[in-house]
């Protein structure tokens, strides 16, 4: 690699190392807000709060009824992986192996819905649950959040499938194994960690997800991040600590995954899904 | 596999199975279709009901929805105000994001940064709204800093207009731009680079004249994803800026006219609207791509 010397190069270092360094201060300070403020007694005009108390947490677990949030959370999330896992591995194991017409097609339909922003396409597919009656039940939030996830664990398995040498699977056919055998002790086994990378990141954007949750879920089929979108929404109504405690909760619950999720990940590739892969 | 089925019938001719296993369509393929009908069933039947329920409007015509759209300044504004955001944070965070990744790259130990930076992509644009509404408010740190630096005298408002849309569109747009650019710079062969250098090249003259005509492309590429997160700006439009003025984006008009109007029809007829604005800008400046090189210029690394 080359390294410039001159005193130009050294300052468009510093300007360019200032500029990261200005924006990773100012995220990290926004995130210590709200922590700093789910704790504070009262923080009005001050640089940190009067008193500090978790009171705020009690108080938002009950006002917000966060359990039956997480709970509903959690089921929506791990139904959304398990299903995004099963329809999107098969369907990135035929598309790695089989060349055939209209395979072009059928990729540029799967990479769609994760190019099209959610609330572009999350507009007519709420209409058409809404239509089914399926919206504002648990399942419509499903239902829609598979959406982009089903594609997305297709997209992020097929460059990993593809690396997996064919001849293995034709070995385990000559020593007899069956289509089902042949899945659970060959491919799975050497599929498993990128599987496994493909759900951790499908766990985590679900979570996240706020625009197509929010265009479907009725009052008892919220995810957190869609309570926590009303409770700001509706900011007034609560003390902004609760607020902050409920954005807290939040923080842990999409972090923890994430601390997960990076153990097997290089996290470049939460947002460009399949440029490298781990090579197992 | 297919290939080791019995070839017995090869003097009648092959099988309709065999032929179509020939053309690659056997049983792996048909492993493929539950995710195909899934898609069909709710991405493509959605757009394709949203597309003509939008010329079905509660009364008027058929062109009811467009002609109201584009009559009514309020409406039809929601176009330039969102334009207006995104076009902006889009260009600001490429060109951020170029200097810092052509930094970056020379990095040994990319992971913490790339870390931090995936952050606030995963937390998600309600929390990054829900957090500027204290960090950027008039009693928050980052005034309050200004204020003891003695670069401001008055506290900056920042929240509850354009500016705290922007800045949460910085907040998540920039780590994304900035990782895609990342992705695109170091997958240009550093051989390249340093032939220009041995021949005489200065820095600015490498990156003007060897690395920009090769990531034309990606920036192209790059451009088209940032600003179509950023176009579909919702949640922060809400809560960080004005919905009823200058942050009505159209995302704000299609969710009022479903949620608040219930005419579905309307509804419909804005997401088209939004989905073909994007498309123009996309097609805009893929277009222009063919203006520059394309060709190999990753040498080993793919």
């Amino acid at each position: 690699m080359i390294r410039d010397t001159t005193l130009g190069a050294k300052l468009w270092a510093v300007a360019v190392w200032s500029l990261v360094g200005f924006f990773v201060i100012n995220l990290l300070a926004m995130i210590a807000t709200v922590v700093t403020s789910s704790f504070a007694t009262r923080w009005l005009g001050t640089w940190l709060p009067l008193g500090w108390t978790t009171r705020w947490y009690t108080s938002a677990w009950n006002e917000f009824q966060l359990w039956d949030v997480l709970i509903v959370t959690f089921q929506v999330v791990g139904l959304v992986v398990l299903i995004s896992g099963a329809l999107g591995v098969t369907a990135a194991y035929a598309l790695a192996r089989r060349d055939f017409a209209g395979k072009r097609l059928l990729v540029l339909l799967f990479l769609l819905p994760l190019l099209i922003p959610p609330i572009t396409f999350g507009i007519p597919l709420a209409t058409v649950l809404y239509q089914t009656g399926l919206a504002g039940t648990f399942w419509g939030v499903v239902v829609a959040n598979l959406v982009p996830t089903v594609p997305f664990v297709i997209l992020v398995m097929i460059p990993f499938i593809e690396q997996i040498d064919p001849k293995v699977e034709a070995a385990a056919r000559v020593f007899g194994a069956n289509t089902f055998k042949l899945f659970i002790h060959v491919l799975l086994p050497l599929l498993l960690p990128g599987i496994l990378a493909a759900l951790l990141l499908v766990l985590v954007r679900t979570i996240a997800m706020f625009e197509l949750t929010f265009l479907v879920a009725g009052p008892t089929s919220q995810t957190l991040v869609v309570a926590l979108y009303y409770a700001v929404f509706a900011a007034g109504v609560r003390a902004v600590q609760s607020i902050d405690a409920m954005a807290v909760v939040y923080m842990a619950t999409t972090l923890v995954w994430l601390v997960i999720a990076l153990r097997f990940v290089n996290p470049t590739q939460i947002v460009t899904r399949a440029k490298q892969q781990p090579a197992h | 596999m297919e290939a080791l089925a019995p070839t017995t019938r090869v003097e009648h001719g092959p099988s309709l199975r065999q032929r179509l296993a020939a053309k690659g369509f056997d049983a792996v393929t048909l492993l493929a279709v539950p995710a195909a009908i899934f898609s069909l069933l709710l991405f493509v039947y959605p757009f394709a009901f949203g597309f003509v329920l939008s010329f079905e409007p509660k009364n008027g015509g058929w062109l009811a929805n467009y002609q109201r759209f584009f009559s009514d300044s309020y409406l039809y504004d929601t176009i330039a105000n969102t334009l207006w955001l995104s076009v902006p944070v889009t260009l600001l965070n490429l060109l951020l994001a170029v200097p810092v990744s052509f930094r970056v790259r020379l990095m040994r130990r990319q992971r913490l940064l790339t870390t931090i930076l995936v952050l606030p992509i995963t937390l998600g644009t309600v929390l990054v709204a829900e957090g500027l509404l204290n960090y950027l408010g008039p009693q928050g740190w980052f005034n309050r800093t200004l204020v003891t630096f003695g670069i401001l005298d008055q506290p900056m408002r920042l929240v509850h207009n354009y500016w705290g849309v922007f800045a949460s569109l910085v907040i998540t747009g920039f780590p994304f731009t900035f990782l895609l650019t990342l992705s695109y710079v170091t997958g240009i062969d550093p051989a390249l680079e340093q032939a220009a250098a041995t021949l005489g090249a200065s820095a600015w003259q490498r990156f003007l004249h060897v690395y920009l005509p090769l990531l034309m492309p990606g920036f192209a590429i790059t451009f088209c994803l940032s600003f179509v997160q950023a176009f579909s700006v919702f949640p922060s439009a809400v809560l960080l800026g004005e919905p009823a003025g200058s942050t009505r984006v159209i995302s704000i008009a299609a969710y009022q006219a479903a949620f608040e109007e219930y005419d579905y029809s309307m509804a419909s007829a804005v997401a088209m609207i939004m989905g073909f604005v994007q498309l123009a800008i996309v097609v805009l400046v893929l277009a222009s791509r063919g203006l520059f090189y394309r060709g190999p210029a990753s040498g080993a690394k793919g």
